[in-house]
């Protein structure tokens, strides 16, 4: 079991390593950003972006995100470290002529154009022919699947509809790099999922490399091949959708990804050549899987997936069993989420698949749960 | 059966009459304070009974009267005789001045006559009063007594389009010399719509500063923008006087620099400049709040999309930000334009002779000539101006994009 996961998680590692024998597309290297002097909103950032990759900036509002994309765009400058584009700096490079398409939260389109004249506009300035501008214009409304709505104004379509229109003219002029700073956030939800399976059918049907802000972890996972999540203008981690799931490094990180459990206590133990730490939450000892270095006597967070918890298992299946009470139960249709105290706490969940009957669970139950040492991860402390 | 007096039970219709009845204080205010006087003004512009009721019986003979040849002794009897009655009403300096308007030196005429008709003569009034004056043998003065007679006329207007009434009745032109009032509207325009340029030039950079500042300092800029409502409208314009006149600031800083000798100090006031100097502070104001109004509405977020999109900073002016700004600029240039064109008191006091406006002229008719149906249609012709401009912008813009969000 333990080697089973530790092999899933190499195989990403190995994938990653692939991508970057690729040139990188966009680079950041030590790359900070101060508005004031004082404050760094973004520290010392490192990234590489493939070529036709699609990579997100995951992190809660204030994190740095939108700073990140207005230095790739050229509305901000870098104060310190240096962005390449395809192997060259472009800090000098205005934002006009870097060529990179992009789309803004409100989507930015110009009210006073029609659709066609703005997916014109683009190519007019950069001296195209009209013929030409016509036939690339009607292919990029095509793209968008806007056909026919071309002498609309801006202020006559839908949400959903100014969204392909902001996206259609960031293609239009067919950049290599599009930057989209979230842009479904005014979008209601089931457009917001259709416009996600959109981005990414267009996304697949071009080759060009899409650089992605949200704060919607579930909106990152469903769209990109890798997620930069951010914390304070820093990249926590960056992985494959399912290795950032699957192996979290940080408590920020397993929160910010789905849900977890988060329980905080000391080292007291190592095992299997110092794999496998126990860990001393108040009372119960549990085994965890060592993540980041760490020695007997450390505080540690631990953190484990609420489905990843077996009710009431038979005894000894499991390394860590514990006692816990079911202080609240919730049907969510195909899942059933159980509140329980346990570890000197009232907030630890576990859903279980939905069965008739709550499983026999009631309120005040006396359970016992149990979870393996690989579902439970050893992270760097952090006040919860 | 007949039930209690009730609102038309339509809750649509007592929704809009409630909502009437609350505009009803307004719509009586404006009433009483503006279209009234508007509506009498405009109304001594084509009125006048002065002549009409003093002279009836010569007006009512004069009527048949060939102008190619003298006037009967009857209408010369009669008109003694009406002149004799208005000299006892009192009344015959008003009608004098009225006929003197169209007919220079009617007044004197009018004193001599009415002086040799105490006297009684030998002789048809007809020879006495020419002997009193040969003018009385001019068919041009009777012409002119019967144009004044005319109760609705639309002299006054012929007068403030630079035209005349010939004693055949047709129109033509005023002789070169007597030609003022065109000129004066042609040159009101073109002031005004210079100093509409100057406002939209100096006003439009300060507008888009203060919409594109942070909240904060866009209030104190824009408090600063206010400030000169908060002065008089007086001390504004004699600040002027004091920084542009001869031995004024200005000059002795240009003198103090050696930009120009004590001999060569620039004449900037009391002129034409002075006028345009000073107005184009006064109203830039008007133009600079609704400009702000409509760039505040205009998304920071539009000049970066043009930018990434590949457009010049030029480029995205011109395409991008000012189209969005047009019914900023429209409404900001139309308001100065109006008022410019009515402005009286800026050009007043720091105008000097060549610097003043058509407003300075209908003054000067309301105060000092006198002649109030000339200035009521001065100011007619001017509203007509307005009103015409309002049209050629609503044509041309829409008057409902005039966003003043
Ligand atoms: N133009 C700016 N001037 C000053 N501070 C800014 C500016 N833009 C963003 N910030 C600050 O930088 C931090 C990061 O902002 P931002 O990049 O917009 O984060 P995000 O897009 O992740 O919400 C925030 O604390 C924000 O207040
Ligand atoms: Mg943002």
């Amino acid at each position: 079991m333990l080697l089973n996961r530790e092999h899933t998680s190499s195989t990403i590692l190995k994938d990653a390593g692939k991508l970057d024998q690729v040139p990188a597309h966009v680079q950041f290297r030590g790359v900070s950003k101060t508005y004031d002097g004082q404050i760094k909103v973004v520290k010392d950032f490192d990234l590489n972006i493939h070529t036709g990759e699609f990579v997100t900036l995951l992190g809660p509002s204030g994190s740095g995100k939108t700073t990140i994309l207005m230095m790739l765009a050229g509305f901000q400058a870098p104060s310190s470290g240096e962005i390449l584009l395809e192997g060259r700096p472009i800090h000098d490079l205005p934002a006009r002529k870097r060529g990179i398409g992009m789309v803004f939260q409100n989507y930015a389109l110009f009210p006073h154009m029609t659709v066609g004249a703005n997916l014109s506009f683009p190519l007019e300035v950069r001296g195209m022919n009209s013929l030409e501008r016509k036939e690339r214009v009607l292919r990029a409304l095509k793209l968008v699947r806007l056909d026919g709505l071309s002498d609309r104004k801006p202020g006559q379509l839908s949400g959903g509809q100014q969204q392909r229109v902001a996206i259609a003219r960031a293609l239009v002029f067919e950049p290599s790099l599009v930057l989209m700073d979230e842009p479904l956030g005014a979008l209601d939800r089931s457009l917001r999922e259709e416009m996600q399976y959109e981005i990414r059918r267009i996304h697949r049907s071009l080759d060009v490399t899409i650089v992605y802000v949200t704060h919607d972890q579930q909106e990152a996972m469903v769209m990109s091949d890798r997620i930069a999540v951010l914390r304070d203008g820093m990249i926590d981690q960056i992985e494959v959708p399912e290795g950032l799931y699957e192996a979290p490094t940080s408590a920020f990180v397993a929160r910010f990804i789905g849900e977890s459990n988060q329980l905080h206590g000391h080292v007291s133990a190592m095992f299997e050549q110092d794999n496998v730490c126990e860990v001393d939450t108040g009372g119960e000892m549990i085994r965890a899987l060592k993540v980041s270095p760490c020695h007997v006597g450390d505080q540690v967070t631990l953190s484990i997936r609420p489905e990843r918890v077996k009710m009431n298992p038979e005894s000894g299946r499991y390394t860590n069993e514990i006692s816990a009470t079911v202080e609240d139960l919730t049907f969510l249709g195909d899942q059933l989420r159980i509140r329980l105290a346990t570890c000197g706490r009232d907030d630890f969940l576990a859903t279980i698949p939905n069965v008739v009957g709550h499983g026999g669970l009631v309120e005040g139950d006396a359970v016992r749960i149990g979870w393996t040492v690989v579902d439970c991860r050893v992270l760097n402390y952090e006040q919860p | 059966m007949a039930g209690p007096l009730r609102l038309p039970g339509n809750p649509d219709v007592r929704v809009r009459l409630r909502a009437l009845s609350l505009v009803a204080p307004l719509v009586i205010f404006v009433g009483v304070t503006f279209v009234a006087p508007l509506g009498t003004m405009l109304m001594r512009s084509v009125y006048d009974p002065v002549v009409a009721d003093a002279l009836p019986k010569t007006l009512a003979l004069l009527s048949d009267w060939d102008a190619n040849e003298l006037p009967s002794e009857a209408i010369f009897a009669t008109l003694a005789e009406e002149i004799k009655h208005a000299s006892s009403e009192r009344t015959i300096g008003r009608v004098a001045g009225r006929i003197n308007r169209v007919q220079g030196g009617f007044r004197g005429l009018v004193t001599r006559t009415e002086r040799e008709l105490r006297t009684t003569g030998q002789g048809t009034w007809r020879e006495i009063m020419i002997s009193v004056d040969s003018l009385w043998a001019d068919a041009a003065t009777w012409h002119a007594i019967k144009v004044t007679g005319e109760r609705y006329t639309a002299r006054h207007y012929w007068n403030a389009l630079d035209m005349q009434i010939l004693s055949d009745g047709s129109i033509a032109r005023q002789p070169e010399e007597r030609r003022i009032y065109l000129r004066l509207f042609l040159r009101t325009l073109m002031v005004s719509g210079l100093i509409t340029l100057l406002c939209l030039l100096l006003g439009y950079p300060v507008a888009h500063f203060i919409a594109d500042s942070p909240p904060r300092q866009g209030n104190l800029l824009l408090i600063l923008v206010l400030i000169p409502f908060w002065t008089s409208l007086l001390v504004r314009t004699t600040s002027w006087i004091v920084l542009l006149q001869n031995q004024g600031v200005l000059n002795d800083l240009f003198v103090a620099l050696g930009l120009i000798g004590e001999d060569g100090r620039l004449s900037m006031i009391y002129n034409m400049t002075g006028t345009i100097i000073a107005m184009t502070h006064v109203l830039l104001p008007f133009m600079v709040l609704p400009l702000y109004s409509v760039m505040r509405g205009i998304p920071a977020t539009h000049m970066n999309a043009a930018a990434s999109l590949g457009a010049t900073p030029l480029q995205a002016f011109l395409r991008v930000y000012w189209p969005q700004s047009l019914p900023g600029v429209g409404a900001g240039a139309l308001l100065v334009f109006i008022l410019a064109i009515g402005y009286y008191i800026t050009p007043a006091l720091v105008g000097g002779s060549d610097g003043q406006l058509i407003s300075n002229m209908i003054a000067y008719h309301m105060q000092t000539s006198l002649n109030w149906g000339l200035a009521a249609a001065l100011g007619g012709v001017l509203l007509v101006g307005v009103l015409i401009l309002y049209m050629v912008y609503e044509r041309l813009i829409g008057i409902d994009r005039i966003g003043l969000r």
